[in-house]
């Protein structure tokens, strides 16, 4: 079992993340997150699901995923060079005194700080999954009010499509 | 048939009435672009969200429109003569109620890979989502049993959407397609543009042709085969491929088994044929799949009442499996040679080049020594019926030429293993689904695409309580299906299973309080007749078959029979329970 990145360019139709989701679910295969947008071309959407899967898993996904109608192309990115990025707001609790210190966190991690309250700050931070995990573990001690996640989503390197 | 038939004109003649560019109802473009499509027969149920379609079929006779007395029957009889036309069926039903009625229907068509195109009505546009009078999501609720679907949102795209949903139900693997048309489209007036070009839908692609070294490494493993066999399932017959197949077999000379749904894709009377493989086939087919060193699927899709055990099914075999869909290869057992296609185009290739398996004497005489040892076999009784009895005096009497429809459960099994089937779309079963009810309504959908063949409806004394009801339509329309009813007063196949593994704990499987099933044909208004011995049945069937209409016949049989041999969930297809026969 292994993570995999799976493009999937879908048409752009109103029900399409149910029906690939609802694939998903009742096939019994695992979604880690999944995001969804346009894509490069009008009319379709990319998504991109990261899942844990062996390979055999991983063959009936893209093959199960192309005998819906909607799904136009299935790629397993994961297997080229990629980048992959996420998302996410951190809301931390930070009183005026705590304040330089968590800048410190944000600039080493080259985050953004998006929103100041009297008692909290807003941290914007973009990058690969384990950078956004290890910034939420630096977080946690300052308390963390609210947390939210993009999910991952990711292109090959390079000239190749 | 009926006297309220439509009285069909000529394709050029409805043409050029359908074809007039008029601003019309979205409800009237559905029907012109039904007829386009080829459409003579819509099962359906009207309801306040498709009334404006039914008022447009007020007095219309370009098609016939048989209103069941449920939308299961409807969706039934849509698939039972989608199975023996090859066309797709059609059947309409209003929203909510209606719609979700249609659910076990459209899963039953989606399991055993049978174009359907299903109509639904929903609440106008403006209601949706707001928990109004018959709402229910359908295409919400449908997704997972359906090839495709669609929310019809405004009457311009319906042309485009019942083309692309015939093409779609009716290319490739198969399946049940819905359309949710919202009241305020089925009302809305729009100028009327046909949708008439091939349809190319991105990303739907008809398989490519078929692996050339793919066929060269199967000649390649015939060639060297000493024990080969050939599974061949559903895919031969809705491909068409029977020929096909029985010249690849000729050419061969290997050994065939044809799965449930398979049945009729291969004459049964040819000698390399074996019979059904699975939890309740042939000695000789389970025993040459699990010694074989070569097996060949085509059209099947390893489904675990053929294989049992997974990890103890054809262990020495290599796989070759030919299928539509791509998924199906490799999903179930590890295959060496997939090849992805239509299975008439795949062998028409294979044909081409096939050799005999020349290594194989002598297992095709073990093969032929098993079907003589190890035949069907049951004890007879000359004091009470017994229900394989019944079935090979139906088959005897209709020389096998009988569209032949079952319900499900021990008749179905019996029906498959006694009824001998030489023709494709002759055999009409739910399969994958196991679904009850869907029996007697597919029988009425087989004979309404085929008025002049003798249609069999076989079933138990309990499915045929699911779908009663539409002896009313056999009866007014005169749809002269012969409905047989296996009566042995319980579920039949929950008490076997109870008696083989639940340890003679019978739990809730008594019938009493079933109808006199004579009685409830009469109240119809169809012919009834009860058989409980050998001489009632014989008599009492040839009085059915001379009915000029519908026909009831309830045989009265042995009630503890079981079908036999069997193998029990969990256990390998090896681990055959021959029964006492």
């Amino acid at each position: 079992m292994r993570k995999h990145t799976i493009a999937v360019i879908v048409n752009d139709q109103p029900g399409v993340l149910q029906r690939v989701s609802g694939l998903f679910g009742r096939r019994g295969f695992n979604i880690e997150s999944i995001t969804v947008g346009q894509s490069e071309e009008k009319g379709l959407s990319r998504m991109v699901i990261v899942t844990t899967s062996d390979d055999k898993m991983l063959d009936q996904m893209s093959k199960q995923l192309y005998k819906l109608i909607d799904v136009i192309k299935v790629d397993d990115i994961s297997s080229n060079p990629m980048v992959a990025r996420e998302l996410a707001l951190i809301k931390v609790t930070a009183l005026p005194e705590r304040r330089p210190e968590i800048m410190g966190i944000v600039d080493t991690f080259r985050a953004a700080v998006v929103d100041i309250g009297t008692e909290s700050m807003m941290v914007q931070a973009v990058g690969d999954t384990d950078k956004i995990d290890a910034m939420i573990e630096l977080m946690q001690p300052y308390g963390i009010v609210e947390l939210s996640r993009t999910g991952v989503t990711a292109m090959v390197r390079g000239n190749i499509k | 048939m009926s006297s309220g038939q439509a009285t069909m004109r000529s394709k050029e003649e409805l043409r050029e009435k359908w074809m007039k560019p008029d601003v019309i109802t979205g409800s009237e473009i559905l029907l012109r672009s039904l007829l386009l499509e080829g459409v003579d027969c819509v099962f359906g149920y009207p309801g306040g969200a498709v009334l404006f379609i039914y008022d447009a079929m007020h007095g219309f006779t370009d098609f016939n429109h048989l209103l069941t007395r449920h939308e299961q029957g409807a969706i039934h009889a849509a698939d039972g003569y989608a199975r023996a036309t090859g066309k797709p069926g059609v059947c309409i039903a209003t929203s909510g109620p209606g719609a979700t009625n249609l659910v076990t229907g459209i899963a039953t068509a989606y399991m055993d890979s049978v174009p359907l195109v299903v109509i639904t009505g929903n609440v106008a546009q403006q209601f949706i989502g707001t928990d109004a009078f018959q709402e229910a999501d359908i295409t919400g609720i449908t997704m997972p049993i359906t090839k495709h679907s669609y929310l019809v949102r405004d009457a311009a795209d319906l042309p485009r959407i019942i083309h692309e949903a015939f093409h779609i139900a009716n290319t490739g693997r198969k399946g049940p397609v819905l359309i949710d048309i919202p009241k305020d489209v089925s009302a809305q007036k729009t100028t009327f543009v046909p949708a008439l070009e091939p349809v190319v839908i991105r990303g739907y692609d008809a398989p490519a042709e078929p692996n050339g070294e793919a066929i060269t490494a199967m000649i390649q493993a015939i060639q060297e085969a000493e024990r080969p066999v050939i599974l061949a399932g559903g895919g031969v017959v809705y491909s068409g491929a029977h020929n096909e197949l029985l010249e690849f077999v000729t050419k061969t000379n290997i050994p065939v088994t044809t799965t449930l749904l398979g049945l009729g894709g291969f004459p049964s009377g040819n000698e390399l044929w074996m019979g059904m493989p699975g939890m309740h086939g042939t000695y000789t087919a389970n025993m040459a799949i699990q010694n074989s060193d070569l097996l060949i699927n085509i059209g099947a899709r390893f489904d675990d009442r053929v294989t049992m055990k997974l990890e103890a099914f054809a262990q020495q075999a290599k796989v070759i499996h030919i299928d539509i869909d791509p998924a199906e290869i490799g999903k179930n057992v590890p295959t060496d040679i997939g090849i992805h296609g239509d299975i008439k185009v795949v062998l028409t290739a294979v044909n081409q080049a096939a050799k005999p398996a020349t290594k194989a004497e002598a297992w095709r005489s073990l093969i032929q020594a098993n079907k003589r040892d190890y035949p069907l076999s049951y004890e007879d009784s000359e004091v009470e019926l017994k229900p394989q009895w019944v079935i090979e005096m139906i088959h005897e009497t209709t020389n096998g030429e009988a569209i032949v429809s079952t319900d499900v459960g021990q008749h179905q099994m019996w029906a498959a293993q006694y009824y001998k089937f030489n023709q494709p779309r002759s055999w009409i079963t739910s399969g994958g689904l196991g679904t009850m009810g869907f029996g007697f309504p597919s029988a009425i959908g087989a004979q309404m695409a085929h008025p002049e063949r003798l249609v069999v409806s076989i079933n138990g004394d309990g499915g045929m309580q699911m779908c009663a009801q539409e002896l009313a339509i056999c009866a007014i329309n005169n749809i002269p299906v012969k409905v047989v009813i296996i009566n042995n007063q319980v579920l039949g196949m929950v008490r076997q299973w109870q008696e083989i593994i639940y340890d003679n704990r019978y739990s809730h499987i008594d019938l009493a309080g079933s109808p006199d099933f004579v009685k409830l044909a009469e109240a119809y208004g169809v012919k009834g007749f009860r058989a409980t011995n050998k001489e009632e049945a014989s008599r009492a069937w040839q009085e059915a078959l001379n009915t000029p209409g519908p026909a009831v016949v309830e045989f009265v049989v042995r009630k503890g029979e079981n079908v036999f041999p069997m193998v029990k969930a969990g256990d390998s297809i090896s681990q055959m329970i021959m029964g006492d026969a």
